[in-house]
């Protein structure tokens, strides 16, 4: 049986001993639920800030953390007591309410979302039949705390950091809908456990079928975090720290918090869509295995994030608008368009070719497969040649460096 | 009472005291936020009515998209009038009241003598709706040619969006 | 469970509050709000008739999702005629907007 709707019943059953009704018990289950949940994400979380800065050391050559516990690891207990003593300041001229309610905002938006990822088979929040969109629901409530944020400080630096923010965000949840939609699209279901459940085998894996959606979908979700390269809202050195300027103590604590939650939450929604989630060898014997594979794939995910963040330098804005509207949401779009397309037309081939050999479901399923990740390299592929020519168009008006009235006709003055 | 009542009560207070607010607090980021608290209350009221797609909906395009812009177009347009020096109301706000309220009492008199009124149960199965609301959408029989109205609706909200914002090259001057 | 007229009597009174916004308000991002808040009533009921009438035929939903697209796109155009507005006017009052009146 498994332990933890074991550990329900007994609970139901010792509120039960003491006559409690059962809808008061159910109530109070489902409340322990959500605090176990959040729980654990959080936790996660304070983990991965260590992993985080050990990685981040090696990659540069450094030891990173090592004094606190061993190999540092209560380093991040100690980062939060310093945060939790500092001095908790509110601006003058500040919105207090707007101010005290967006650090929070930011922690729950991304809490909901772990209300409907499956950790394994049996472990989920809930199973909702619209989750995919509800994912996409819950993000909104992010912009809304930036732009809270930064409009409330009453400063001009936080107020430009979350117009940045609130662009960027805007901006990139266009592909990042679009993304979504093909694993929806290829298991013919938004609950996100039917998601995973339709992954079963390598070959089925939607990463195999749908490798541009799931880079679409990785970097678009990366740019919604607003991570390297994409950490244009936060940007040190140019809007000295966007939105959150103003924030000191527990409430920038939470900003904080909630940026590393929100990476972790992503790697492991790439991790569900597109790289089977908890499906794995074994996985139907004991479920509990499940666990261990859905955080395997979450955190190689969240491995490439952090190299990703240690490895590339910032993006300049106007080439993290022309990225996504000139290169992300128009492939998008073709993908969109094309992948139910290819999947219409090569859903009976495996029976044509079973004339000849094994059973047509398999042969299907190699098929499908096939003609869609086809379709992907084509995309891809044609992308990136459009893409290459725009690029030779541009530098090669440049190349010559030709003195400026030889360069351009002299401009017709407007009539 | 059940619980589902207790919840329907608080949610419709919050939603009809965080609409007055909407439109009677005189800093318009306040009443943008306010907005959202309203669009939120209904998005629950849609859950309990059982249509969790729809509040699903509401809470990503209203909340996620209409609300966001109503706050940057707020802040775009910041004057004097609009940082909470100047007056909310316009001159007709007594007439206004007015007019609300006989409406109000209007729908509210007119519904009360609608027999089935409070009587009318709920249907018992509402399980499938989703499904039905993609396959309606996308038949003939169904609700297709709104659908593709709607598309093109949205198609030339964008072109009008950009081209009447698009700011001029001899504007300003 | 809850009866059909609370939730008619909830979209009648946030209706009444978006017509107050509309009839009343001087800026026209507020009289937007006003018919968003019109609009959210509207979805209550057909919701709710859908909820407590007809679960088969699926026109509550599809007239919802209907408001919603006219919504966004009420919005878009409405708020790119306030900036356009303000870019050359200076105001957002909507009683200041009088260029056509006589």
């Amino acid at each position: 049986m498994d332990p933890l709707a074991a550990l329900g019943e007994w609970f139901l059953n010792l509120l039960a001993m003491i006559n409690l009704p059962p809808a008061v018990g159910q109530i109070l289950l489902y409340l322990i639920g959500v605090i176990v949940i959040a729980t654990v994400a959080l936790v996660i979380t304070i983990f991965n800030t260590w992993l985080e800065r050990k990685i981040a050391a090696r990659l540069q050559d450094r030891v990173g953390p090592n004094r606190v516990g061993p190999w540092g690891l209560l380093q991040p207990i100690a980062d939060a007591l310093k945060m939790l003593t500092k001095e908790d300041t509110t601006p003058a001229g500040a919105d207090k309410i707007a101010f005290n309610i967006a650090p929070i905002l930011a922690v729950v938006s991304v809490l909901l979302i772990w209300a409907v990822v499956p950790f394994t088979s049996q472990w989920y929040g809930t199973r909702l039949n619209v989750a995919v969109l509800y994912i996409a629901a819950v993000g909104s409530f992010g912009v809304l705390a930036v732009l809270m944020a930064g409009w409330s400080s009453n400063n001009k630096y936080a107020l430009l950091g979350a117009f940045r923010a609130v662009s960027q965000l805007i901006s990139y949840e266009v592909p990042l809908l679009l993304s979504l939609l093909i694993p929806v699209l290829m298991a013919r279901s938004m609950d996100i456990s039917t998601i995973v459940e339709k992954q079963g085998t390598l070959l089925e894996m939607f990463v195999v079928a749908a490798p541009l959606a799931f880079l679409l979908f990785f970097i678009s979700s990366v740019a919604e975090v607003g991570r390297t390269p994409f950490d244009l809202l936060e940007a040190e050195s140019e809007i000295v720290a966007g939105y959150h300027i103003e924030y000191s103590g527990f409430k920038f604590g939470m900003f904080q918090a909630g940026e590393f939650m929100h990476t972790f939450t992503i790697s492991a929604l790439t991790a569900i869509l597109f790289l089977g989630g908890w499906q794995g060898p074994l996985v139907e014997q004991f479920p509990i295995l499940g666990l261990v594979y859905f955080m395997g794939k979450s955190f190689a995910v969240y491995f490439v994030t952090m190299w990703m963040r240690s490895t590339l330098p910032r993006i300049r804005i106007d080439h993290m608008q022309s990225l996504n509207w000139k290169v992300l949401v128009p492939v998008a779009l073709v993908l969109l368009m094309l992948t139910p397309l290819v999947d219409f037309f090569t859903k009976d081939l495996g029976n044509l070719f079973s004339l000849f050999v094994g059973s047509p479901a398999e042969l299907t399923l190699s098929v499908r497969a096939g003609a869609l990740l086809l379709t992907n390299l084509a995309i891809m592929l044609g992308a990136i040649e459009v893409i290459r020519r725009s690029v030779k168009r541009a530098t090669k008006a440049r190349v010559p460096f030709p003195r400026r009235d030889e360069a351009r006709p002299p401009i017709e003055e407007a009539a | 009472m059940t619980p589902m009542q207790v919840i329907f009560i608080i949610t419709a207070v919050a939603t009809v005291l965080a609409a007055i607010m909407v439109v009677s607090r005189r800093n318009l980021v306040h009443a943008a936020l306010f907005l959202v608290i309203t669009l939120f209350g209904v998005a629950v009221n849609f859950i309990l009515l059982d249509a969790p797609f729809l509040a699903v909906v509401q809470v990503l395009v209203y909340i996620g998209a209409i609300a966001i812009l109503m706050i940057f177009a707020v802040m775009l347009t910041r004057n004097i009038q609009e940082d909470g020096a100047g007056e909310a109301f316009n001159k007709n706000v007594g007439m206004a009241g007015l007019v609300s309220f006989l409406v109000l009492s209007l729908l509210v008199v007119t519904l009360g003598g609608w027999s089935e009124f409070r009587a009318l149960p709920p249907v018992a199965n509402t399980s499938g709706a989703v499904e039905a609301l993609g396959l309606a959408l996308a038949s003939a029989d169904g609700y297709v040619l709104a659908f593709e109205v709607a598309s093109m609706l949205l198609l030339g909200a964008l072109v009008g969006a950009i081209f009447v914002a698009w700011p001029r090259k001899n504007e300003n001057e | 469970m809850i009866p059909l007229s609370w939730y008619l009597l909830l979209a009648a009174a946030l209706f009444a509050v978006g017509l107050f916004g509309v009839l009343a308000r001087k800026n026209a991002i507020a009289i937007l709000m006003g018919v968003e808040l019109m609009l959210n009533a509207v979805n209550i009921n057909l919701v709710a008739f859908w909820r407590y009438l007809d679960v088969q035929a699926i026109a509550g939903h599809a007239f919802a999702v209907m408001v919603f697209a006219v919504a966004a796109a009420e919005v878009a155009v409405g708020l790119a005629l306030v900036i356009s507005l303000y870019r050359r006017r200076q105001t957002v009052a909507a009683d200041q907007i009088d260029l056509l009146k006589w």
